[in-house]
């Protein structure tokens, strides 16, 4: 049962934090808190990854000249490493183009609440 | 900023500090080969030195360290230079990004991929660089200063 | 209806918890992804690009052989996605000019 604890606890404070994202996202009527949210997302999926790389007594992935690269169980595993580089970056990407749609739609319609804009969406 | 006012101390300091975090980033991408870093965290790095003195001085002042019409040409320049080798490999007889085939002589097969990765680091890095700028600037287009 | 999207929230909560107890314990070495030889017979990925990194390109740093030698073409399709994100960022904010 503790041998059960001490291997998931880092999985399940990371779900903490996704449904903690997918909370701002769902609940709130601001859209600049909806995008908020996605970004907690988007980290903690990241974190998921890198978490799941770990293995214990090994070192970080770059070569050791005193230890060699014939023993595969001394490096941490670099392939979630390499693919998150990509995932944060895209995230910074997705970001950036969802908040210049806000801005967007706040020229055009003068408001970011939620249900206020639904109504002028449908009465214009 | 709306209402933007400058602080003497945060002017100062932006002027001074703002080069030498561009020769850190610089050091970072360089250094990707030996150390953890690479292409991303050092273009992410020189952006925010530029992105330090825009905050600080306002758009104006800063335009005088980085014009704001380089950011989208010189972001396709960055990814101009992952396709050329990608192309040069392809040129000289190999697959796509294949670096064993870069047309560079006196060098083993290790180390033209190792000068291959060198190149394509320097292309996203720039690129990263431009485009986070880029859109930094996009966003804050109408807003006058002060 | 905000008491029903709090349920949905909290169940599926619930269900990524029971699917986490699936996952082998977090920094087992002998865990599947970690082995030499897959289930299916073939080469294990990530114990083959620690063996032969600095071999194959000369550069200790294993994640920068990963990203731009083993695994350049996903990355140039990602720094595609970056200037493409730029482009729309300066298309949609663009103001028109009054033509007076």
């Amino acid at each position: 049962m503790t041998d059960l604890f001490l291997g998931h606890y880092a999985y399940w404070a990371i779900i903490f934090l996704l449904i903690l994202g997918l909370y701002g996202m769902i609940f709130k009527n601001n859209l600049a808190k909806k995008l908020i949210g996605m970004t907690i997302f988007q980290v903690a999926i990241i974190m998921f990854y890198v978490a799941s790389a770990v293995k214990w007594g090994a070192t970080v992935p770059v070569l050791d000249p005193v230890t060699g690269a014939a023993d595969a169980a001394k490096y941490i595993s670099p392939l979630q490493h390499c693919l998150m580089l990509t995932a944060i970056v895209v995230g910074v990407a997705t970001s950036g183009v969802a908040f210049s749609l806000v801005i967007a739609i706040y020229r055009r319609y003068k408001t970011l609440d939620e249900s206020k804009l639904l109504e002028r969406m449908k009465s214009s | 900023m709306l209402g933007y006012k400058s602080n003497l101390i945060i002017l100062m300091v932006s002027h001074v500090v703002s080069p030498f975090i561009m020769l850190f980033a610089l050091y970072v991408i360089f250094h990707g080969h030996y150390s953890p870093g690479g292409g991303f965290q050092g273009g992410t790095i020189m952006a925010a030195s530029l992105l330090l003195m825009r905050l600080a001085a306002g758009r104006e002042i800063a335009q005088l360290q980085f014009k704001s019409v380089l950011g989208t040409p010189l972001g396709s320049i960055g990814v101009l230079i992952y396709f050329g080798t990608g192309f040069a490999a392809m040129l000289s007889g190999g697959e796509f990004l294949n670096y064993r085939f870069l047309p560079f002589a006196g060098f083993t097969a290790a180390e033209l991929r190792s000068l291959g990765i060198l190149m394509v680091e320097i292309g996203v890095g720039l690129a990263v660089m431009a485009i986070l700028v880029a859109i930094y600037d996009d966003l804050l287009e109408g807003y006058p200063n002060d | 209806m905000k008491i029903i999207n709090g349920l949905l929230l909290i169940s599926f909560g619930a269900l990524l918890v029971y699917a986490s107890l699936g996952l082998p314990n977090r920094g087992d070495v002998d865990a599947v992804m970690h082995r030499e030889k897959s289930p299916a017979g073939s080469q294990g990925a990530s114990s083959y690009y620690i063996r032969n990194a600095d071999k194959d390109a000369n550069t200790p740093n294993m994640v920068t052989v990963i990203l731009a030698d083993y695994r350049g073409y996903d990355t140039l399709g990602e720094e595609t996605v970056i200037l493409t994100a730029g482009l729309i960022c300066f298309l949609i904010l663009r103001r028109k000019k009054n033509k007076s």
